[in-house]
């Protein structure tokens, strides 16, 4: 047994010095394993988008053709499925922008009035937050496709943003409302003095200094918008205003279809998310830390 | 009570000598109100329109207990409740072990280590479409990679994942902790890295051992956070609705199914929706005793999510 109170002299004592060899081994296992773990996926989608076309799937482990035609095919929408891309990928922008956007504004006006204006009853709107939040959006899918008709929303995307926003906002609201709580009081109170309206504090004060959460509630909204999938199948109907999570969803529908072009738009696809992940990291893992959800 | 407070109590009056009222600095009155209620209009509304009224069309669509005599007489249905809860309680419990321990390796301050948590947080980005799709297309046929590499490996043909139905199932679970056990894994090492360090010292004043630091200090520091992050964790998975839909895509024959997918075949392929409802209210009684425990243990304790 190594007690640490004896002097630490690791390297003169084999025991400890062979633990160490052993660990430092078995960390170099896991860590390998959990990397192949990790890409074989995003590989194969590399490997697939790199075929020829009919070439998919014959096996091979490594890229045979090295063809990278396919996102010629994609870049010039040379194909009936893509011959609205770049149009689509605009679509998919648009729209997690405006949620991201939105999701922001209401999400911290919310947390404005429930956290600086002592507004009575505020927790009645932080269990709806919570609630919202713990329920899969899933549930609601079939009334909303349905009630978005009686809207007359369907095959629009501001349906689509209407369901992002309704399921970014919960969360949104919680961390805004744990990080304001840091924000001393005192500062509201001088404005105050000083005659400001509760508009000018939240826009003045209110807003600069919540802006690490602001960011971070931000991707987040922008994330979740760009990578939901069920309620942007739904609720878009024509190729001219799906958004590319649509367009993928065509090729995977049927049976007969240019796998590599697929691969080349998930992969297209899925690098501003994997971007927006490497370049503000920081950012969306201080957001899970930053709400403290104590109501 | 500061000078400033005074300032604005000997401003306003009204109300400022009601007993009972505890001596808040600002007191909602006037104008205040009616600006705290706007703030809250934007959201109130959506809540409204596209939460309060989809649910109450839902629970319209689904009053019909003739609807549930149907449902509870299908049999894909009862193969879809067995799904649902293997799906549930594996997909969980064991991604949230994993990510427990997980959370342990990425503690270490190692570059190399840091560097892989980087690489190892990808899926938590990456868009579960097309992460799915790709797993997909390595399961569906003899020439997918996983089944190429096993041919390499071993000289023989692989299994079809996708023709039976345990296979398909542990795709689908597998699948489902590739997507998320990287976003648990960090919920952890936040909530480690929230323990003090003295506590860890003492415990190895008192000749403690990795082991028994683990169990008797890390476990019980962040039970807390493990429980709810289980609890919503499996909310979430009771409802998950891609993982199903595109890795296994109910394969074989519908035999995959669970509870989002198989609402989303009666709804939208078949054009039952209202059994579809049904089928997502008959987890109702789960879910809710569910999401209330949730909220009372965040009110009682706290956690940071």
């Amino acid at each position: 047994m190594s007690i640490a109170l004896t002097p630490m002299q690791p390297d003169y004592r084999p025991r400890l010095r062979r633990r160490r060899v052993r660990n430092k081994i078995g960390g170099v296992i896991l860590g390998g394993a959990l990397l192949i773990w990790t890409l074989v996926p995003i590989y194969n989608m590399l490997l697939i988008a790199l075929s020829d076309d009919g070439d998919e799937f014959t096996g091979a482990i490594w890229p045979q053709d090295w063809n990278w035609d396919s996102f010629r095919v994609v870049w010039e929408e040379d194909y009936w499925y893509l011959e609205n891309f770049w149009h689509q990928l605009g679509n998919s922008t648009y729209m997690a922008m405006t949620t991201m956007v939105l999701t922001v504004l209401i999400a911290s006006l919310v947390s404005f009035a429930l956290g600086r204006m002592r507004l009575r009853r505020a927790w009645i709107v932080t269990d709806v937050a919570l609630l919202t939040y713990a329920i899969p959006s899933a549930f609601l899918v079939i009334p909303f496709v349905y009630l978005m008709r009686v809207y007359g929303l369907t095959d629009s995307l501001w349906s689509v943003i209407a369901a992002e926003v309704t399921f970014a906002t919960p969360y949104a609201i919680l961390i805004l409302h744990g990080y304001g709580k840091l924000i001393p009081l005192e500062l509201d109170e001088s404005a105050r003095v000083d005659g400001a309206t509760p508009l000018q504090l939240y826009l003045r004060i209110y807003l600069p200094l919540m802006a690490p959460a602001l960011v971070a509630v931000g991707i987040y909204a922008l994330l979740l918008a760009w990578n939901e999938y069920l309620y942007q199948y739904l609720l878009i109907t024509s190729s001219r205003n799906a958004t590319v999570a649509v367009a993928i969803d065509q090729f995977f529908d049927s049976d007969e279809a240019p796998w590599n072009y697929m691969m080349a738009v998930a992969l297209i696809y899925s690098l501003p998310p994997v971007a927006i992940y490497f370049a503000l990291r920081r950012y969306m893992v201080a957001g899970l830390t930053m709400g403290s959800v104590k109501i | 009570m500061n000078s400033t407070s005074r300032v604005l109590e000997l401003g306003s009056p009204i109300g400022a000598t009601r007993p009972g009222v505890p001596p808040w600095r600002f007191r909602l009155q006037g104008s205040d109100t009616t600006w705290a209620i706007a703030f809250l209009i934007p959201y109130l509304a959506v809540f409204a329109a596209f939460v309060v009224y989809p649910a109450v069309f839902g629970l319209w669509m689904g009053h019909d207990p003739a609807l549930y005599d149907g449902l509870f007489s299908d049999p894909q249905y009862l193969t879809m409740v067995v799904n649902t809860l293997v799906f549930t309680a594996i997909g969980v419990n064991v991604q949230m072990f994993l990510a427990f321990l997980l959370s342990g390796f990425f503690m270490s301050r190692n570059w190399w280590i840091r560097s892989l948590l980087a690489i190892y947080l990808i899926p938590w980005a990456l868009p579960a479409l097309t992460a799915f799709v790709s797993i997909h297309y390595m399961t569906v046929s003899q020439y997918g990679l996983l089944d190429s590499l096993w041919r390499e490996l071993t000289g023989e043909d692989g299994p079809m994942f996708l023709v039976s139905r345990s296979l398909a199932t542990t795709a689908n679970i597998l699948s489902y902790i590739w997507k998320w056990m990287p976003f648990w894994t960090l919920i952890f090492i936040a909530a480690r890295m929230a323990i003090p360090q003295d506590i860890y010292e003492a415990a190895e004043i008192d000749g403690a051992s990795g082991w028994r630091k683990l169990v008797h200090v890390t476990f019980p520091l962040i039970a807390n956070v493990y429980l709810v992050s289980t609890l919503l964790f499996t909310i979430w998975t009771i409802g998950d609705f891609p993982t199903v839909y595109f890795v296994s895509s109910g394969a074989p024959a519908r035999q995959t199914d669970v509870l989002a997918t198989y609402g989303f075949h009666m709804a939208f392929d078949f054009g039952y929706p209202n059994r579809g409802v049904a089928a997502m209210m008959s987890a109702l009684p789960v879910l809710i005793p569910a999401v209330l425990l949730l909220m009372r243990r965040i009110r009682v304790t706290g956690v940071q999510l």
